[in-house]
C-alpha cells in the first residue's frame, strides 16, 4: 500500500446486510437481497437468492441458478479467475479459493489499496475444484471455522480408507455417509474414484441436481443412481451419500443395517460425534484447519487480517502474536451451513 | 500402535455388541503377538502403569502450546485427554512411530522421571488418532464400551471355542498371552495353567414360562429361593482365595472380610448379600459395596458382606461339578457342617407339593424382598453356560407403574432414526412432573414406530438427540423394585425399569404420583 493509499478501514464496512464496499456500491457475500453483491462461492450463507446483480465464477453462478432457479439474481455477470471488471470505482477480480468447484477469493483494489475477502477456503489438494492461490494484499479477510489448533485434519484419502476398510468388515452392511451436498458430497465421490472404487453409488435426491451439475462442469463423477428409487437388497453392502440432516433420520429407514458414517471437520471431536448418533467419522473437510489457516497468513503477507466466522478470537490472537495487526469482523449470517455438519 | 488406536477408534463408536465382536476378532486376527496380547490386556483392565498420569502429559502440552489457546480448545473440547491428544503440536518425521508393544513394554519398565520424555517422545511420532489412544492407554481406563467379558467373547469367537474354555483359563494367563493366542489358531497345546484359583464359569438359569410350568413334574426338581444379591464363585485352594462375579471377574479386593473368611479347601457358588445378624439387607445395601477398589472401615461396618451358598464345585482339588445336584448337595451340606465358614450360610431348600404350592410360595417373594424362586433339576449336573431346561428362574411379579413420557432420546443402529429411549415422570404433591427413571425396552416394532410419531408430533423443546414433548401420553412402567437414590430429582431409583404397556387411552392426570412410588421402596427406608 502506497503512504497516499486509502486504509481500507475507510472504504469497506460492515453493515446490517454484510459487507460493503463504499466506493464501488456492491455487497460481498450478503445476508439479505441487494442491489449488487459479489459472491465468493455458492454455499447459502455466502450465495443468497434475490440479489438483483450478481457478479461470481461462471461456476458459481451455474450452481445458484441450480439451486435457486428464479430467485437466482435478476442479471448474473460472469467473472472467470484472473479477469478483471471495474465496480464503480473498484478494480474486483477473483483468484481459486480451493473450497468448492468455482469457489474465489474476491480482490478488491481502490486508490492502491488491495483487500483479498477469501470468503471459505483450503489449502489441501481437492480432484474438483482449482486449489487455493495466495494474493499479495493490505488486508486478507479470512475465515476461522477451525480456527482452534485442535483441528488438524487428517489427509482425506486416509479417512476415505478408513470407510472402505469398513466395508470390508461389514460387507452385508448399507454404509450411508452424511455430505453436504454442494462441494463435499462431489469431493469424496472422486476421492472414492481415485482409490479404485468403480461400482454405483448411491445418492439421496438432494445431491443429484449438484452432482449433475459437476459432472456437465467436467467434474467425472462415475456412475450414480438414486437411492430413492433403489430397493432396500439392491443397496445391500452400497455405498449411499446423503445430506447431513437425512442419515439419522427417517430417510435412512429404507437403508439395511446402515453404518452411519459423516464426512466433516467437526468429526475430529469425538463427543460431538458421539452426539450426533455417528458410527464412522470422517474427519473431511473443505475448510482449512489450524495449521492452513495459520500458514496462509504466512503465505499471503498482509499485514493486517480480519477473521470472521469461527474461533475468530483465537485466530487474532495468534496473528497478533505472530506480528499481525488483526481483528474480528462481525460479519451476520455466516456458519449457518455448518451447523448442519457441512463442515 | 496404529492398528490398535483404529481399533479404539472404532469401537467406542459402534453401538453394536455384534460389531464390537466383529472388530475384535478382526483385530486379532491381522495384528501379529505381542501387541495384540496387550490389546487384549487393555481391554480386559489388566494394565497399569505407575506413574503414567494425565497431569504428566497436561504439563508436557503447557510447556508447547500457547496457554490462552490450550484454555479455549479445552473449553471446546470438553475432554482433557481428547484436547491433549489433538493439540499436540506435530513434528512429521520426528521419530519412528512407536508399536504397542514398545510402548507397553517400556512404560512397564520406565522409572518414573522417565516417563514424561517417553510419552513426549512417542506423542512426536504419532498421529491424533494414535495420540488418543496412548493417551487412553497409559492413563488406564479405555472407557470404549467394552466389558472384559466382551473382549474374552470376541477372542473365543476368534480361536472358535466357547467362551468357557477361555474363563477357565484366564485367571491362570499372563498378558501377552502369547501361548492362548497360539492355542486358539491351532498353533500350540492349550496352556497349562496354575489352576489353583481358577474360574469356573457358571451354570445359569432360564426364565420360567408358561408352557414350561404347565408341564413342570413337580417332584424332578429342587426348590430354592433366588436371593436379591449378586451371583459369586468362592474359590479357595492351597493358599490362593478369590472371589469372581458371575462373568468371572475377581471381585474379592472389595471385598476382604469374605476373603479372609475363606479358610477352606473348595469352589464354592453362592449369591453376595449385605447381611445383618442373618437377617438380609435390600439390594441397595449391597450397591454400595459394589464396584469399588478398596473399601474403608465404615463401609464393613455398615454393610457388612455375607454369601449364601448353593452349590459346590471343587471339594479339595475334587470335581464334583459331573454329580447330580442332589448328589452336590448332600456334600455342600457335609462339608459346610464340617467347615462352617464364617459369613456364610446354606441357601435352604423349600418343600413344594404341586403346582399350586409353588405359585404360593412365589406369592410371598416380595414381601420377604426375595427376588423369586430357583427351580433344579435333581438329576442335574454343573453345567457351565445357560443350558435350558436343568435349571428354571421364576421372578417374582414386577411392579408396575402409570408415568407420563417426558423425554425421548434417539437410539443407536437400526434404531438411529427412533425416538426409542424414553425419560418418564410421576406428578408430585403440587402437581408438578418429575422424572422417575428411563427405559428403552419392552415394546414392539409397531409400537415403536406409533411412539416415535407421537413424540414428533408433541415435541415442545429440542436439546441434540434429545426431545421434550408435552405432558400427554401416559406409558405403564414394570420394573423390579424402587430404592433412594440421590441421583435422580424424585430421591428414587427403579431397578431393571421396562415399558409395559403404553396406554394411550388414559389421561395424564390419572397417571401415578411420587409418593405411589415411594411407598414401594422395600424395607422402609423410603
Amino acid at each position: 500500500m502506497k503512504p497516499s493509499a486509502p486504509h481500507p478501514e475507510t472504504w469497506l464496512r460492515v453493515t446490517g446486510k454484510g459487507l460493503y464496499c463504499v466506493p464501488g456500491d456492491f455487497y460481498v457475500d450478503p445476508a439479505w437481497p441487494v442491489e449488487r453483491a459479489v459472491v465468493t462461492h455458492g454455499h447459502a450463507d455466502h450465495a443468497r437468492p434475490n440479489n438483483r446483480k450478481v457478479l461470481a465464477t461462471p461456476e458459481t453462478l451455474a450452481i445458484m441458478t441450480a439451486r435457486y432457479g428464479e430467485q437466482a439474481g435478476g442479471e448474473h455477470q460472469a467473472l472467470r479467475y484472473g479477469e478483471r471488471v471495474v465496480l464503480g470505482d473498484v478494480t474486483v477480480s477473483f483468484a481459486p479459493a480451493g473450497h468448492v468447484l468455482g469457489s474465489a477469493q474476491a480482490v478488491l483494489e481502490w486508490r492502491g489499496s488491495r483487500v483479498v475477502v477469501s470468503g471459505d477456503y483450503k489449502r489441501r489438494r481437492d480432484p474438483t475444484c482449482a486449489g487455493f492461490e495466495p494474493v499479495a494484499c493490505d488486508v486478507f479477510i479470512t475465515e476461522a471455522t477451525f480456527g482452534l489448533p485442535v483441528f488438524r485434519h487428517p489427509p482425506a484419502e486416509e479417512e476415505v480408507g478408513k470407510l472402505l476398510r469398513s466395508r470390508a468388515l461389514f460387507p452385508e452392511r448399507t454404509h450411508v455417509v452424511g455430505v453436504y451436498a454442494l462441494g463435499k458430497a462431489q469431493r469424496l465421490i472422486r476421492i472414492l474414484r481415485e482409490a479404485g472404487c468403480d461400482e454405483p453409488i448411491y445418492i439421496h435426491g438432494a445431491l443429484q441436481g449438484l452432482c449433475a451439475l459437476y459432472e456437465s462442469l467436467g467434474v467425472p463423477l462415475g456412475e450414480l443412481r438414486p437411492a430413492s428409487a433403489a430397493a432396500k437388497a439392491e443397496m445391500v453392502g452400497a455405498l449411499v451419500l446423503a445430506p447431513p440432516s437425512a442419515i439419522a433420520d427417517r430417510w435412512a429407514r429404507r437403508l439395511h443395517d446402515p453404518v452411519t458414517a459423516m464426512a466433516s471437520g467437526w468429526m475430529r471431536v469425538r463427543q460431538r460425534a458421539k452426539q450426533r448418533g455417528v458410527e464412522l467419522p470422517l474427519v473431511v473437510s473443505d475448510h482449512a484447519d489450524w495449521d492452513e489457516l495459520t500458514q496462509t497468513l504466512e503465505d499471503v503477507g498482509a499485514p493486517e487480517i480480519w477473521v470472521t466466522h469461527g474461533s475468530e478470537e483465537a485466530l487474532v490472537h495468534h496473528a497478533r502474536a505472530r506480528g499481525f495487526r488483526a481483528r474480528a469482523l462481525a460479519l451476520v449470517g455466516r456458519g449457518e451451513e455448518e451447523q448442519e455438519g457441512a463442515a | 500402535m496404529k492398528a490398535f488406536s483404529a481399533l479404539l477408534d472404532r469401537l467406542i463408536f459402534m453401538p453394536s455388541r455384534n460389531g464390537k465382536l466383529r472388530l475384535i476378532a478382526d483385530y486379532f486376527a491381522r495384528t501379529p503377538d505381542p501387541d495384540r496380547g496387550w490389546a487384549l490386556a487393555a481391554l480386559t483392565g489388566g494394565l497399569d502403569f505407575k506413574g503414567a498420569k494425565p497431569a504428566v502429559v497436561r504439563a508436557l502440552v503447557e510447556e508447547r502450546v500457547d496457554p490462552v489457546l490450550f484454555r479455549w480448545s479445552y473449553d471446546f473440547v470438553g475432554d482433557l485427554a481428547e484436547t491433549l491428544a489433538l493439540i499436540w503440536p506435530e513434528e512429521p518425521g520426528a521419530n519412528r512411530a512407536p508399536e504397542l508393544n514398545e510402548v507397553v513394554s517400556a512404560l512397564l519398565n520406565a522409572k518414573r522421571p522417565e516417563i514424561p520424555g517417553l510419552i513426549a517422545g512417542w506423542l512426536d511420532a504419532l498421529d491424533a488418532t494414535d495420540r488418543w489412544a496412548l493417551l487412553k492407554l497409559i492413563t488406564g481406563g479405555l472407557r470404549v464400551g467394552v466389558s472384559a467379558r466382551l473382549a474374552k467373547t470376541a477372542l473365543a469367537e476368534f480361536g472358535g471355542r466357547p467362551v468357557a474354555d477361555i474363563e477357565e483359563l484366564w485367571h491362570g494367563l499372563e498378558p501377552p498371552y502369547g501361548p492362548l493366542f497360539a492355542w486358539l489358531e491351532g498353533k500350540g497345546p492349550r496352556p497349562l495353567i496354575d489352576d489353583r484359583a481358577a474360574f469356573r464359569p457358571l451354570m445359569l438359569a432360564t426364565p420360567l414360562d408358561d408352557q414350561a410350568l404347565e408341564s413342570l413334574r413337580v417332584e424332578a426338581y429342587r426348590y430354592e429361593w433366588k436371593w436379591d444379591g449378586i451371583r459369586v464363585q468362592a474359590v479357595a485352594r492351597q493358599g490362593a482365595r478369590r472371589l469372581f462375579s458371575r462373568t468371572g471377574d475377581d471381585i474379592g479386593r472389595a471385598f476382604p472380610e469374605l476373603l479372609e473368611a475363606m479358610e477352606f479347601d473348595a469352589v464354592l457358588d453362592g449369591e453376595l448379600l449385605v447381611a445383618r445378624d442373618g437377617e438380609v439387607a435390600p439390594f441397595n445395601d449391597l450397591q454400595q459395596r459394589l464396584g469399588r477398589k478398596t473399601v474403608t472401615a465404615r463401609m464393613l461396618a455398615d454393610y457388612p458382606a455375607h454369601v449364601r451358598l448353593y452349590d459346590i464345585l471343587f471339594e479339595r482339588g475334587e470335581d464334583l461339578r459331573a454329580l447330580p445336584f442332589v448328589a452336590r448337595r448332600e456334600r455342600l451340606e457335609a462339608w459346610y457342617a464340617e467347615a462352617r465358614p464364617q459369613r456364610m450360610d446354606l441357601s435352604e431348600l423349600i418343600r413344594v407339593s404341586d403346582v399350586t404350592a409353588l405359585k404360593g410360595l412365589r406369592e410371598t417373594a416380595r414381601a420377604n424382598s426375595i427376588e423369586g424362586l430357583m427351580l433344579k433339576r435333581a438329576d442335574s449336573p454343573y453345567l457351565s453356560g445357560r443350558p435350558k431346561g436343568p435349571w428354571y428362574k421364576w421372578k417374582r411379579d414386577a411392579l408396575t407403574l402409570d408415568t407420563v413420557l417426558m423425554y425421548a432420546q434417539r437410539g443407536h443402529g437400526r434404531r438411529s432414526s427412533f425416538y426409542s429411549d424414553y425419560t418418564f415422570g410421576a406428578w408430585t404433591e403440587e402437581s408438578e412432573l418429575v422424572p422417575v427413571g428411563k427405559a428403552y425396552s419392552g415394546f414392539s416394532d409397531d409400537e415403536l414406530k406409533r411412539l416415535d410419531k407421537w413424540v414428533r408430533d408433541n415435541t415442545v423443546e429440542r436439546f441434540g438427540p434429545v426431545r421434550a414433548v408435552r405432558p400427554g401420553l401416559i406409558v405403564e412402567v414394570a420394573f423390579d423394585a424402587v430404592h433412594p437414590s440421590t441421583r435422580h430429582k424424585s430421591g428414587l431409583a427403579m431397578r431393571f425399569p421396562r415399558v409395559h404397556r403404553i396406554r394411550w387411552d388414559k389421561p395424564v392426570e390419572e397417571a401415578d404420583r411420587v409418593e405411589t412410588l415411594r411407598a414401594m421402596v422395600e424395607g422402609g427406608a423410603g
